[in-house]
């Protein structure tokens, strides 16, 4: 755990990649899960920003 | 052969272009090649997703085009991501998404290790399974409606034959409950065998000495499944749920051709309902905010399957 809030500290690749991918794959369920509206309305948000910092984290160190 | 192939090149073009060439540094040559390629891809993919991007910010019609465009902000976004219709539209297609991976994940391996125990027949077996991938989703659309007829309906004779229920009593089309797993079954009747080409061709990478160590090794065949065979076929295998993820998040043919959406909308999957936004409507500035959302979560879902896909073939 230690490791990857260091590595997040440090803005290393692998651990923002993971928060990315996170943000993402939350984004992606909860525009299609069939129980919440408000979870559909800001889903493309949540989408929206996990891509966008998917985009500049793979630029990151290793 | 002397030299490079650089060389070999360079002794092959012609003195006329050579001397012309001959001015440019190596810099500039490289940009003249690859420039071609830049411009088609601008023009092909870059531009039109700017322009989609604009145009979802405004309350343009495309049937209109002589009306005055105003910029209205995020009110397309926020009309679409506020729709209940559109909400349900999007369970539609995740309930289409996650049964059709499913199901071509699961049989498509099982007939692809079935197709790689060596018997005879072998070759003719995987033409025959094949087949359905070859046909146009016009056409499996067409049949499958046959098919999935009440009265005169192979598949409903089939289930009556298995089951006992009157053939009749039921329709796979025609019923709120049964069409969105008519489509699943189409769907994956038509791709589960190119799901199989591709496990089909792991199973094939995989070296023979492997398996000859592990019976060294006393490994059972149960053991040799899920330490060798598995883990050898995942990266074939995830590669696999990538493309049909993607080509079924973007279904419509098939899907327009069997049920048209309905009955309702129970079986309107997201790009059926964005055709009929922008094409049937014609809200081209509403519907090019929900291309975008549905860009974005597309680009989203394959950057981190890519992710996860390199991890495997690292291991």
């Amino acid at each position: 755990m230690s490791k990857f809030i260091n590595g997040l500290l440090n803005l290393r690749r692998g651990p923002w990649e993971m928060v990315a991918s996170m943000l993402i794959a939350i984004g992606v369920v909860m525009l299609m899960q069939p129980f919440q509206m408000w979870a559909f309305t800001y889903s493309f948000v949540v989408t929206l920003a996990g891509t966008v910092m998917f985009l500049v984290v793979s630029h990151f160190p290793d | 052969m002397p030299g490079t192939i650089a060389d070999r090149v360079a002794q092959a073009t012609p003195p006329h272009l050579a001397g012309r060439i001959k001015g440019f540094s190596d810099r500039t040559i490289a940009w003249i090649f690859v420039a071609p390629t830049i411009f088609l891809l601008l023009a092909v993919n870059i531009f039109p997703l700017i322009w989609t991007i604009n145009l979802s910010f405004t309350n343009f019609r495309a049937n209109r085009p002589n009306r005055e465009v105003d910029y209205i902000g995020l009110r397309n976004y926020e009309r679409i991501l506020t729709d209940s219709d559109i909400w349900l539209t999007m369970q539609a297609t995740a309930h289409f998404l996650f049964w059709t991976l499913f199901f071509q994940v699961v049989i498509g391996f099982t007939l692809a290790w079935l197709i790689n125990r060596k018997f005879k027949g072998n070759d003719l077996w995987t033409t025959i399974i094949v087949l359905p991938m070859m046909l146009s989703p016009a056409v499996v659309g067409n049949f499958w409606t046959f098919l999935y007829q009440p009265q005169i309906g192979l598949f409903n004779y089939l289930v009556a034959f298995l089951t006992g229920v009157d053939p009749s009593s039921f329709q796979m089309i025609g019923d709120v409950v049964l069409a969105p797993w008519a489509i699943v079954i189409v769907d994956t009747w038509m791709w589960t065998p190119f799901v199989m080409l591709i496990c089909l061709a792991g199973l094939r990478s995989i070296p023979d000495y492997i398996y000859e160590a592990a019976e060294i090794d006393r490994a059972s065949k149960w053991r040799q499944f899920w330490t060798i065979t598995v883990p050898m076929v995942l990266p074939f295998l995830m590669l696999a749920v990538l493309f049909r993820g993607i080509e079924n998040f973007k279904m419509f043919d098939l899907v327009v051709q069997l049920t048209g959406g309905g009955p309702g909308s129970v079986t309107e999957l997201t790009s059926i309902n964005l055709k009929r936004e922008a094409f049937e409507k014609w809200r081209t500035g509403y519907a090019s905010a929900y291309a975008i959302i549905l860009f974005v979560t597309v680009f989203g879902l394959a950057s981190i399957y890519v992710k996860a896909l390199n991890k495997v073939k690292e291991r």
